[in-house]
């Protein structure tokens, strides 16, 4: 008999994970046990104190220069420096998310009792929302963490859905509209599970092809095997399918302005700024670590999907009447610009960590200046839940100039005008793209001068719709029975001024983040 | 030897991915997502079979239990929906548009 040797796990790299993962089962356990009127006193610094404490942990990893060379966990996953960073984003964002979401009144106190029903009415006099909304963020943040850490494609597909189960159900649980609420987590599962179906079929072609869904195996694989097998094919197709679903690109959008529109403002935060920044990194990890050695085969795809995200989310958002709606089409096209940075990232180790770096600065300030911009929304208030129409925007300018201005501040920095974090977001990834276009033996040079004009051309559009919103809050009338002001908690005070002063100071100091960045780029993805 | 299941998988896939995309009753899409996953088990389990090596088998049994979990989670919606609308037609939730 064979014995089996004992797999060596590194629970020092690990140990954000574990944090966040064990915080996420005890909470689950609190749920269990606790009596109703401590859970939420019990949940909240829980998950408080683990999301900063798995900071915490990164950070140790980074200043004691501990980041691994090395895949961890048998070669499931890889904790390297843009997993680190990408790691740290995350932790920030759903940090001030959970401060969101704390606020009372976003979730229903009963997701199973029928909306109008007699049942509802003792629910909502009971008090309270649903507290079980902490375990899932938590569990949704470690399969965040999962995702682009991701070393095979297995560890992948179980992190897609360890990120989006609990996804799912948060969608569901608004207090306020929750026909949109339901609607808005039936489609996104809907979808969600169709689109990682796809992703399975496609590892299972990449497994046939290369004979392991290990990321660095199938680039092997691609390096001595004939590059236009049909099982490659198809699987690369399928895979990049299952992605590009999940970073909402073009053509793959429609559940986006769906799901943010009906979810409850504080989720479509997270989804907002977490679940993209997690997509983009799977995104680049398995384009560079996987299917580095295929790159003029995906280039000119993504080319077509990144320039196809661009257009469309910046020309559909100009028609949203919903501020929410205008939003999800504004990250949509983010989405896009990101990819433009996607396209330069291959060849040499150098290009790929210039690229690398822009990539990593425009997540970070993009997440924060995106939660900034949803809890503003959290705070204009009709009756009957948040003022969502456009129309209802009208003036707020003159009765909240504080507000608005601050809205209109988180515009700007979208719109990626000059002083705002925004635009350096924007000059990084355009920049990277035009310098990869002269790189020697790039075959799609004039393409990527071709793509940076495309996404110019988008940025200006956008830019329209954002200044529109801005007109329409400063230049027009407020109508009689506007919208009312809530007065923000201390939760959603220290989220909106945490995002404003990180966008304007990484506007005035872009120095500072961008040296984080270049520092986990230098290190690069594990190959 | 094995082409055949692939063949199998591949239809069993195709007609899973139709069903998504024609039918109405929201139980019988998801239904058919399963169906999908399970052409994705089939064809892991053949090509393990092919490439010879155990990958493929132990990726099944992730995927049987990752499949579980989204039925619990999928049919918890859906049910939710249904008790409100009286409905679990996909067509019928249509307040979220443009």
């Amino acid at each position: 008999m064979n014995s089996i040797p004992a797999p060596t796990i590194e629970y020092g790299t690990l140990a954000p994970l574990l944090v966040v993962f064990g915080a996420a089962i005890i909470g689950v356990l609190v749920e269990a046990f606790a009596p109703r009127y401590l859970r939420k006193a019990i949940h909240v610094p829980l998950t408080l104190l683990s999301l900063a404490g798995a900071f915490a942990l990164v950070l140790v990893q980074v200043l004691r220069g501990q980041v691994s060379t090395t895949a961890s966990a048998v070669g499931a996953l890889a904790v390297d420096g843009p997993s680190l960073f990408i790691w740290g984003v995350i932790l920030v964002l759903s940090f001030v998310c959970v401060l969101l979401i704390n606020d009372e009144g976003h979730f229903v106190a009963s997701a199973a009792a029928v909306p109008g029903s007699a049942d509802e009415e003792e629910a909502e006099s009971a008090g309270g929302g649903h507290t079980e909304v902490y375990p899932l963020v938590l569990f949704a943040v470690g399969g965040m963490l999962l995702f682009p850490a991701s070393h095979d494609l297995l560890m992948m597909f179980v992190a897609l859905e360890v990120m989006s189960l609990p996804l799912y159900l948060l969608c569901g649980l608004a207090r306020r509209r929750r026909l949109l609420s339901q609607e808005a987590s039936m489609k996104y599962f809907l979808l969600g599970a169709f689109s990682s179906a796809f992703f399975l079929y496609g590892t299972a072609m990449i497994y046939g092809y290369a004979g392991t869904v290990s990321l660095p195996g199938i680039n092997q694989a691609l390096a001595r095997g004939a590059a236009l097998d049909p099982l490659l094919m198809i699987g690369l197709a399928m895979l990049g399918v299952g992605l590009m679903f999940k970073i909402g690109a073009a053509p793959f959008q429609a559940w986006k302005p769906d799901v943010y529109q009906g979810a409850p403002t504080p989720i479509t935060a997270l989804m907002a700024s977490g679940t993209l920044v997690a997509a983009v990194g799977a995104v680049l990890r398995v384009f560079w670590v996987g299917l580095g050695n295929l790159d003029w085969n995906w280039r000119p795809v993504i080319w077509g999907v990144a320039a196809l995200t661009m257009i469309v989310g910046s020309i559909l958002a100009i028609t949203q009447t919903d501020i929410k709606r205008m939003l999800a089409y504004s990250s949509i096209a983010h989405a896009g610009f990101l990819l433009v940075g996607v396209m330069a990232t291959f060849g040499t180790a150098e290009q790929n960590a210039s690229s690398l770096k822009a990539i990593l600065f425009y997540l970070a300030v993009y997440g924060i200046t995106t939660v900034g911009a949803f809890a503003v929304v959290t705070l204009v208030r009709d009756p009957g839940g948040e003022a969502g129409h456009l129309s209802r925007w009208a003036g707020l300018g003159k009765r909240a100039p504080m507000l608005a201005g601050v809205f209109a501040f988180f515009l700007l920095a979208f719109a990626g005008i000059p002083l705002t974090s925004g635009f350096f977001g924007k000059y990084a990834v355009f920049a990277a793209a035009l310098d990869s276009g002269t790189q020697p033996g790039d075959s799609m040079g004039g393409w990527m001068a071709a793509l940076v004009v495309v996404g110019v051309v988008a940025s200006a559009i956008a830019a329209f719709f954002y200044v529109r919103v801005i007109v329409l809050m400063f230049f027009s009338e407020p109508s009689a029975d506007g919208p009312a002001i809530a007065v923000p908690s201390m939760g959603t005070v220290t989220v909106i001024a945490v995002s404003l002063l990180v966008t304007v100071g990484v506007g005035l100091y872009p120095e500072s983040v961008l040296g984080v960045a270049d520092d986990a780029a230098r290190s690069l993805f594990i190959r | 030897m094995t082409t055949h299941y692939l063949i199998l998988s591949g239809l069993l896939f195709a007609i899973g991915a139709m069903g998504v995309l024609i039918r109405r009753n929201a139980i019988v899409v998801f239904m058919c997502v399963e169906l999908m996953l399970n052409a994705c088990n089939l064809a892991f389990v053949t090509f393990s079979r092919q490439v010879g090596n155990l990958e493929g088998q132990i990726i099944a049994f992730f995927v049987m239990v990752v499949a579980a979990a989204e039925v619990v989670v999928g049919l918890a919606i859906i049910v939710t929906i249904f008790r409100t609308r009286r409905s679990a037609s996909v067509d019928d939730a249509n307040l979220l548009k443009y």
